[in-house]
């Protein structure tokens, strides 16, 4: 019918791998962010794991590797929480989410990249953390290193839920950092990954179980040996959390679309 | 002129669109066809309805009634979507990134885009492609917009009140670059209040107020349509209105012994005023401009207006 046909759109997974590298590449450009993300794991670890990397835990295990499961636990987190929430809220505050609106680019497509890239960096911080760990001296079968990763890497996604529904808390997106830092560090004590679980009060232990990154860190204390429940009852609890959180991010979302796009 | 009869599908056709936002009625029956190849400029005051128009052909809103269609499609459609390139009043971009990098990704989203440099060049910004956003002057930052609006080599551009903010200079050469656009023959629709502008740049001039289109016409016409001439002197002693009846006038104003009026028989109406014997000093007569027109255009349909939100 029409004299100039239709060129056919951008295909969906190009349009994908544009905006995750879109993605990483203002990552990337904020060093002070990353080195704030990647870096406080490892700074952690160097203030606590090193001192006591070879003395034994209750499993039989180097508290240095406990300590650097747990601090894996928290990189992943905080990357997903901090980078994702923060850098999902500043989208909006920017008004780039307007511009992407008005252009080609499916609003799906920026959200799914917004959370590969988010995946992406989080795992960059766990390797860095590992890395150091394992040239620190922690020493585990191959196949627990391996584990480790998957296993924290899957008990992260539930964070990457809290972190989208931060970002998207708020009409415009400066309540971010505040509510970030209050959600997330005192959960991350509470569950036991920066201060180990017996050393909690036992009022915060008996809370700790009911918190999402307690079974990020559970997952963690499995892949090394050195939990004290089942992987079982964490991965299920984590895709409770999973969906919860998940659920809280669409409901946070839909609430932006509809006060600018409706 | 390069309008394109021989393709069916118009550029953008609004049906009788209406637009409320909770008790605000921004759009109230709306029906505008831009054909392809076009270029309109949308006038109004603020407030008036030229956002909300352009974000409903967009389909970044939906309407609350009425039909919009994007290149024959719905508007949300990626298919219509990837022919147009938008200038949107408020917006932004990651300004950590650098500005051929920002255009790298905005063209990447397209599928016939334009080489970067191409669209730095069109856009002015080759001087500055290394430069982080953030670091851009205004003028520039406005340049970077028009270059993503541009990247995609689209047919269609819209432009939301894109010199806002822009001096005097930096308007001149962006609204130039906007005619050289246009003149291959693409569709631009472009929301504006400053009435110069749509002089310079569109066929036609659709005037909006309060959420209806109150003239749609070409610039030429629009001006016609009030009185030809303005006239103003002023006399001794000061007149009254009553001084003035019979004579071939519009839009009177009297303040003190200034007076003006519009009228599209100057002429006659200066020889009636003469032979009455005033003492007229300081006489001027000037084509009355677009501005005028669109004071007079909107200000009477605001009346109107008012009078029938009354009656509910």
């Amino acid at each position: 019918m029409s004299v100039n046909a239709d060129p056919r759109p951008v295909a969906i997974p190009r349009l994908l791998a544009v905006q995750i590298r879109a993605v990483l590449l203002g990552y990337w450009r904020i060093p002070l962010f990353a080195i704030f993300t990647i870096g406080l794991p490892v700074m952690f670890f160097a203030f606590f794991g090193l001192p006591q990397l070879h003395q034994e835990t209750l499993h039989h295990l180097s508290v240095g590797a406990y300590i650097m499961a747990s601090l894996g636990a928290y990189a992943v987190s905080n990357v997903l929480v901090y980078n994702v929430g923060i850098g999902q809220a500043q989208t909006r505050a920017r008004k780039l989410d307007l511009l992407q609106r008005a252009s080609p680019l499916p609003s799906w497509i920026a959200i799914a990249a917004t959370m590969v890239g988010g995946m992406v960096l989080a795992t960059i911080s766990l390797l860095v953390l590992l890395v150091v760990g394992a040239a620190a001296g922690v020493s585990l079968p191959l196949s627990h290193w391996l584990l480790l990763v998957l296993a924290l890497l899957y008990g992260a996604i539930p964070m990457l839920g809290l972190g989208l529904t931060i970002g998207y808390l708020g009409s415009s997106g400066n309540l971010a950092p505040a509510l970030a830092s209050l959600i997330y560090l005192p959960m991350a004590f509470a569950s036991g990954i920066l201060v180990p679980l017996p050393q909690l009060p036992s009022v915060v232990r008996a809370i700790a179980p009911y918190l999402p990154l307690y079974q990020v860190g559970q997952l963690g204390w499995n892949a090394v040996g050195a939990a004290n429940e089942s992987v079982l009852a964490a991965a299920w609890w984590t895709a409770v959390w999973g969906l919860v959180l998940g659920a809280l991010a669409v409901y946070a979302y839909r609430s932006d679309q509809r006060r600018k796009f409706s | 002129m390069t309008t394109q009869p021989t393709d069916p599908v118009a550029a953008v056709e609004l049906l009788d669109v209406r637009k409320n936002y909770a008790r605000v009625q921004a759009l109230r029956g709306v029906s505008l066809t831009i054909e392809r190849g076009e270029v309109v400029a949308m006038l109004g005051p603020n407030g008036a309805g030229k956002t909300t128009a352009i974000s409903l052909m967009l389909g970044m809103r939906r309407p609350s009634a009425g039909q919009v269609r994007l290149f024959g499609r719905d508007p949300g459609d990626r298919a219509a979507r990837s022919r147009c390139g938008v200038m949107l009043q408020e917006s932004g971009v990651n300004d950590v990134l650098r500005v051929f990098e920002t255009v790298a990704i905005f063209r990447a989203y397209y599928p016939r885009p334009l080489p970067t440099a191409r669209v730095l060049e069109l856009a002015g910004l080759e001087e500055v492609a290394n430069r982080k956003i953030t670091a851009l002057s205004g003028g520039q930052r406005q340049r970077l917009y028009y270059a993503l609006a541009v990247c995609g080599d689209p047919e269609a551009l819209f432009l939301d009140e894109p010199t806002v903010g822009m001096d005097v200079e930096a308007r001149r050469s962006f609204l130039a670059g906007i005619r050289r656009y246009a003149s291959e023959g693409r569709t631009v629709v472009l929301s504006t209040h400053y009435l110069e502008e749509a002089d310079q740049l569109a066929d036609r001039v659709v005037v909006i107020d309060r959420g209806m289109i109150v003239a749609d016409d070409s610039p030429t016409a629009i001006k016609a349509r009030v009185a030809g001439r303005r006239v103003s002197f002023t006399v001794k002693p000061a007149p009254s209105a009553a001084d003035f009846e019979g004579l071939p006038i519009s839009g009177l104003e009297l303040r003190d012994q200034f007076v003006r009026f519009h009228s599209s028989n100057p002429e006659q109406a200066l020889a009636a005023a003469f032979r009455r014997g005033w003492d007229i000093q300081n006489l001027e007569v000037v084509g009355a401009d677009l501005e005028e027109a669109f004071v007079s255009l909107t200000t009477g349909r605001g009346a109107e207006l008012a009078q029938t939100e009354e009656r509910p």
